[in-house]
């Protein structure tokens, strides 16, 4: 067992499926020589050699593009684009080419690609380099949504994500990169599409992704010397999603909050509220609360920036009043 | 301001005349093989299309669809140029690519019809034919994309060490979008093996492609900025397409990197169904009608003393083929209702949650 960082862990995930099977390989603006912007591919290149661990000009179309038409033709590509606003230029390639060809050729294509990606906000970069996009990945039928909020899951979920045979989006989110925690040493290889319950509890849910997790954690601790015993579930994976996690909690507690740090609008929750609406509305015993960002551009001062992102607090806050009301 | 058409008006532009025929083509070193199954592939895409215009007219296959009546020759002789194993990437313009790697006509006029034994089981259409088995790694239909994609094809290939190549086929107006760019720039960086081959028919879909793009030739004059030879050839003379194609996969196969293609075509038609062209001049299209890629081919062989019976003989059996398609297309059932909900995972199903 060794304590590593969310960032290392991202490479480390790399790494185990790297060293395990040749047809991996790391495309990416900066991933080689650099190491990453983020430092997350820092000492592959050194590792596997220029020939699988590759820099490419700052063309996301391009590398995509690369990216999916290697993984159709044999090899199993990692790709990185830098930051996860910047799927908006080469959302084509993604929403319209990988997501679909599998479907459009009953089945003669396959896909096995990795798209990683640095998320969300608490870095301060503003509007265009901070954004929570992966409900734009959500909504579109083809593509599996992973965001892993532990250095352990990074691991596990990125050797899941390299070896499943469909295209799967990685949002590494970039408030956690500093995060430590244990990584079990040898091959750790997770499971996508299972939601973790991080803490049990039995007067209500709050379900939570990536960053929003640890706050979470933070609230419920908050809220634990009030005598308010939270259960809270981490996603780890919007697509496919662990309905039934969500489901069986809701049962056990009769409440559900969810905690999203994308603009209100079309929020993950709002699935998950309306999954939960429809289908076990009887185990409820108040309404369902999204707590969210505030549908509007993220803001760059830090002030801001922490007015509008959920926070532990603001989650605490907002949790004790509705249960109390 | 100068605007793109202030010169003159929408239509009235000055017309494109087609290159004039080079007579040394009828001595290259082409064997008589490959010049007849080369024939043999104009006639099938030609004949071909021709019914699944009638068969649209009839109203049996819905939804749009692109002929490329008139620009066979870049097809043939590309398809022909290829190794089995070489891979083809097109547009949603692409019944003559997909055909040109030997698929046969009746999945892909079963697909054009919506039937269950479709090419892609009634799931992609006309704009989507792939027939990976074949090495035809599908059909696009968002201008630009398969360039980049056609890119990793030929990275694998590098990587893999098997000598493959990709070749890319796309319209005159694909080299205004920011993909074609990004493609070129990528493929060229990597000394990738990829033919990108523009299918300069002057029209992107109704606005002359000289009337917005600011040189006279889209592709050809973009080559430079990305190190590559401005290359453009007749796109109607299938011998050419051929020559030039079995340049560019040597130059691919041996390591020295991409190439740009502009082959000069015409369509015969308009960009789609609901087109009927008129934005044409007349001269032009007159002309071009006269540089038809089969007639020229057809005078070809002559010239090098193929029998005239024996390429009816081939044009009785495409159209002998081509009933058999329409009527193994007409006689095939609908899509099984339960597809809709297959293949949208590699575990064949289409669930998201448990």
């Amino acid at each position: 067992m060794a304590e590593l960082n969310y960032r290392h862990a991202v490479a480390q995930g790399i790494r185990q499926e790297m060293a395990r099977d040749d047809d991996v390989v790391l495309i990416g603006e900066d991933v080689a020589g650099a190491g990453g912007v983020f430092k997350t591919t820092g000492g592959l290149l050194d590792e596997f050699g220029p020939r699988r661990v590759i820099d490419t000009p700052i063309a996301e179309q391009a590398i995509l593009g690369a990216t999916m038409g290697a993984a159709m033709t044999g090899l199993r590509p990692i790709a990185e684009i830098m930051f996860s606003d910047f799927f908006a230029v080469c959302w084509d390639i993604v929403a319209n080419e990988i997501a679909k060809t599998r479907y459009m050729t009953d089945g003669q294509v396959s896909l096995p690609l990795v798209i990683k990606t640095g998320n969300g906000g608490s870095l301060r970069f503003g509007a265009q380099h901070s954004q929570s996009v992966e409900n734009w990945a959500m909504m579109v039928p083809g593509i599996k949504v992973v965001a892993p909020s532990t250095p352990r899951d990074m691991v596990g979920l990125m050797a899941a994500a390299v070896r499943s045979d469909d295209p799967v989006l990685m949002f590494e989110h970039k408030g956690l990169y500093a995060s430590k925690g244990e990584v079990p040493d040898g091959e750790v290889v997770d499971e996508l599409g299972t939601a973790a319950i991080r803490r049990s509890g039995a007067d209500a849910t709050i379900v939570a992704l990536a960053l929003m997790v640890p706050r979470a954690l933070e609230a419920a601790d908050q809220l634990a010397e009030k005598g308010i015993e939270l259960e809270v579930i981490d996603l780890r994976s919007l697509v496919p999603l662990d309905t039934q996690a969500i489901i069986d909690s809701v049962a056990r507690t009769g409440r559900l909050f969810t905690v999203e740090e994308n603009p209100r609008l079309l929020g993950w929750g709002a699935e998950i509220a309306s999954i939960v609406a429809e289908e076990c509305f009887w185990d409820l015993d108040g309404p369902i609360e999204r707590i969210t960002t505030p549908h509007v551009p993220l803001p760059s001062a830090a002030s801001l920036e922490d007015l509008v992102i959920p926070s532990a607090d603001e989650i605490a806050t907002r949790v004790f009043k509705s249960l109390n009301s | 301001m100068h605007t793109p058409l202030s010169d003159h008006q929408y239509g009235n532009h000055s017309p494109v005349l087609p290159p004039v025929l080079d007579p040394a083509t009828d001595d290259a070193d082409i064997t008589i093989e490959d010049r007849l199954a080369i024939y043999r592939k104009l006639q099938v895409m030609r004949q071909f299309e021709q019914r699944a215009y009638d068969l649209f007219m009839k109203g049996l296959v819905k939804g749009t669809s692109h002929l490329s009546i008139g620009m066979e020759a870049i097809a043939a002789g590309f398809g022909q140029a290829m190794r089995p194993d070489d891979y083809t990437f097109a547009t949603y313009r692409g019944h003559a690519h997909t055909l040109a790697r030997g698929v046969p006509m009746s999945p892909v006029l079963a697909e054009l019809l919506g039937r269950g034994n479709g090419l892609m089981g009634g799931k992609g259409g006309s704009m989507h034919l792939t027939s990976v088995k074949h090495g035809m790694m599908g059909s696009y239909a968002i201008i630009g994309a398969h360039l980049a994609i056609a890119n990793g094809a030929a990275f694998s290939a590098q990587y893999r060490g098997t000598d493959q190549v990709a070749v890319c086929f796309f319209g005159d107006g694909t080299t205004n979008i920011g993909a074609f760019h990004e493609a070129l720039s990528y493929a060229a960086t990597f000394r990738l093996p990829t033919v990108f081959v523009c299918e300069n028919n002057l029209y992107m879909e109704y606005t002359s492609i000289q009337d917005v793009t600011p040189v006279a030739r889209p592709a050809a004059d973009r080559a430079s900025a990305y190190g590559l030879e401005a290359r453009r050839i007749d796109g109607n003379d299938a011998d050419a397409c051929y020559l030039e194609a079995r340049a560019a996969f040597d130059r691919a196969r041996a390591g020295e990197g991409p190439s740009l293609i502009e082959a000069l075509t015409y369509r015969h038609g308009g960009h789609s169904r609901a087109d009927l062209g008129e934005y044409r001049p007349q001269e032009e299209v007159e002309a071009w009608m006269a540089h038809d890629p089969i007639d020229i081919y057809r005078e070809r062989l002559k010239r090098l003393g193929v029998d005239a019976t024996e390429l009816e003989q081939v044009d009785d059996d495409v159209a002998e083929q081509v009933e058999q398609a329409t009527q193994e297309a007409k006689d095939g059932p609908e899509p099984e209702p339960r597809s809709a909900f297959t293949e949208v995972w590699a575990d064949g199903g289409s669930s998201w949650r448990n």
